[in-house]
């Protein structure tokens, strides 16, 4: 059985000492013991595996740095989730496969064997998810931890950045079988809220999938997409954005483009990194913590 | 010969406001048009200038693949299908400058794919 992560012990074993944010995202209703299924796992994104240019000159040393970063936790995570655009976007198939294949092998660097995959619409609005699928499996899905219900919603395969009828009829069917008061986390890429509709921040029927999360007390969903941290309510459901692992983005709607952010010599890797969400069930709250690519 | 005139002119007169109203009301009614071409990863114009209060159908064709055409702040959007006209009416009630893009995924330089339309006074 693992051992229960004190708060202060974490925080001092990810050595943030104030350079990092914690934020809590409560989850009300919740009547837990404090105990031993306390857990916490890794939030890793958009990390664009064949991206090229200016906004990151050590492309291809960014990811591997943030593995030796995981790897060197003193306390592990209980798994690490993948939250799309493992690679980015390319129109040869023969190329994405090779790009998939080569994050594939370099991922497996993590001394972490639990790994969770799902697709951004860089790997998988171009097929439908098939060459994705080839490399890691089903692109929506759900499965259970230590108590907690995840829930792996797709809404990036089809190009047209919905998640779709059948797979809406899918998260009802599932959710029918949870408490109202389970405590349920969503893992998506693109926000299920209209964030940004003009820099296509959003999920054309989110709505819907909100809808059928609404009844439930205590869901909170983690999303990527947007290559910057951001916390959004809709209603008791909170939305929490990760950094990506590439190049950061403006704050949603700060400008008219969404160009990414140019690369600073005097700050290499400023805004990209990964997070780790700790569950406290005990005291019905997540905890996040924010990591730097690599410890300054 | 006289009231024969008078009848003569009062009919030219009713005809006449007959085909003044027509047309008043025609041009009240009938909207802008205006056509946008899209293609991988480009709107043709890329930008549009309407004005406010003024009805306008956007008349978008693609010429290769299926495309998107959003206009978030005015509730517009349409999918663009190879070999079809897609029609969208509505009426700026805003003035600035609004983002519309392509939200269907179509390739490499897809978000890039973008354009403004401008509404003035």
């Amino acid at each position: 059985m693992a051992k229960r992560i004190d708060r202060r012990d974490f925080l001092r074993l990810a050595g943030i000492g104030g350079v990092g944010v914690v934020f809590a995202s409560a989850l009300p209703g919740v009547a837990r013991a404090h105990g031993d299924d306390d857990f916490y796992f890794l939030q890793l994104s958009d990390t664009h595996w064949g991206f090229e240019g200016a906004p990151n000159p050590d492309a291809r040393g960014t990811l591997p740095k943030a593995i030796r970063s995981v790897n060197a936790l003193e306390q592990r995570p209980d798994f690490i989730i993948f939250t799309g655009d493992l690679t980015h976007t390319t129109d040869n198939p023969v190329e994405r496969r090779k790009r998939l294949s080569e994050f594939r092998q370099i991922v497996g660097q993590l001394e972490v064997k639990d790994l969770r995959f799902m697709p951004g619409e860089h790997d998988a609005s171009l097929d439908n998810g098939k060459a994705f699928q080839e490399f890691f499996g089903a692109t929506h899905y759900t499965f259970d931890h230590k108590g907690v219900h995840f829930i792996v919603i797709d809404n990036v395969s089809d190009p047209r950045a919905q998640i779709g009828e059948e797979q809406l009829a899918w998260l009802a069917a599932d959710l029918k079988r949870q408490k109202a008061d389970a405590p349920i986390v969503v893992f998506t890429h693109r926000p299920l809220f209209d964030l940004v509709p003009q820099w296509d921040w959003a999920t054309r029927d989110g709505a819907k999938a909100i809808e059928l999360l609404m009844p439930y007390k205590n869901v909170t969903v983690f999303y990527g997409h947007i290559h910057q941290e951001h916390h959004h309510m809709t209603g008791h459901i909170a939305h929490h954005a990760a950094k990506g692992l590439m190049f950061p983005l403006p704050a949603p709607g700060s400008q008219p483009n969404r160009a990414p952010l140019p690369w600073n010599a005097a700050e290499p890797y400023k805004g990209l990194g990964f997070r780790s969400v700790e569950a406290e069930l005990g005291e019905a709250r997540y905890e996040i913590t924010e990591y730097p690519v690599q410890k300054a | 010969m006289a009231i024969k005139q008078r009848v003569l002119g009062i009919a030219a007169a009713v005809i006449g406001f007959a085909i003044a109203s027509s047309v008043a009301v025609h041009a009240a009614t009938s909207p802008k048009v205006i056509k946008i071409s899209s293609k991988r990863f480009e709107y043709k114009p890329h930008a549009v200038k309407l004005k406010k209060g003024v009805p306008v159908v956007l008349e978008l064709v693609t010429e290769d693949i299926v495309m998107g055409f959003n206009l978030p702040d005015f509730g517009v959007r349409a999918d663009i299908v190879p070999g079809k006209v897609a029609r969208v009416k509505f009426t700026p009630d805003k003035t600035g400058t609004f983002i519309f893009l392509c939200d269907i995924f179509c390739g490499g330089g897809h978000e890039e794919m973008k354009g403004n339309i401008v509404v003035v006074d």
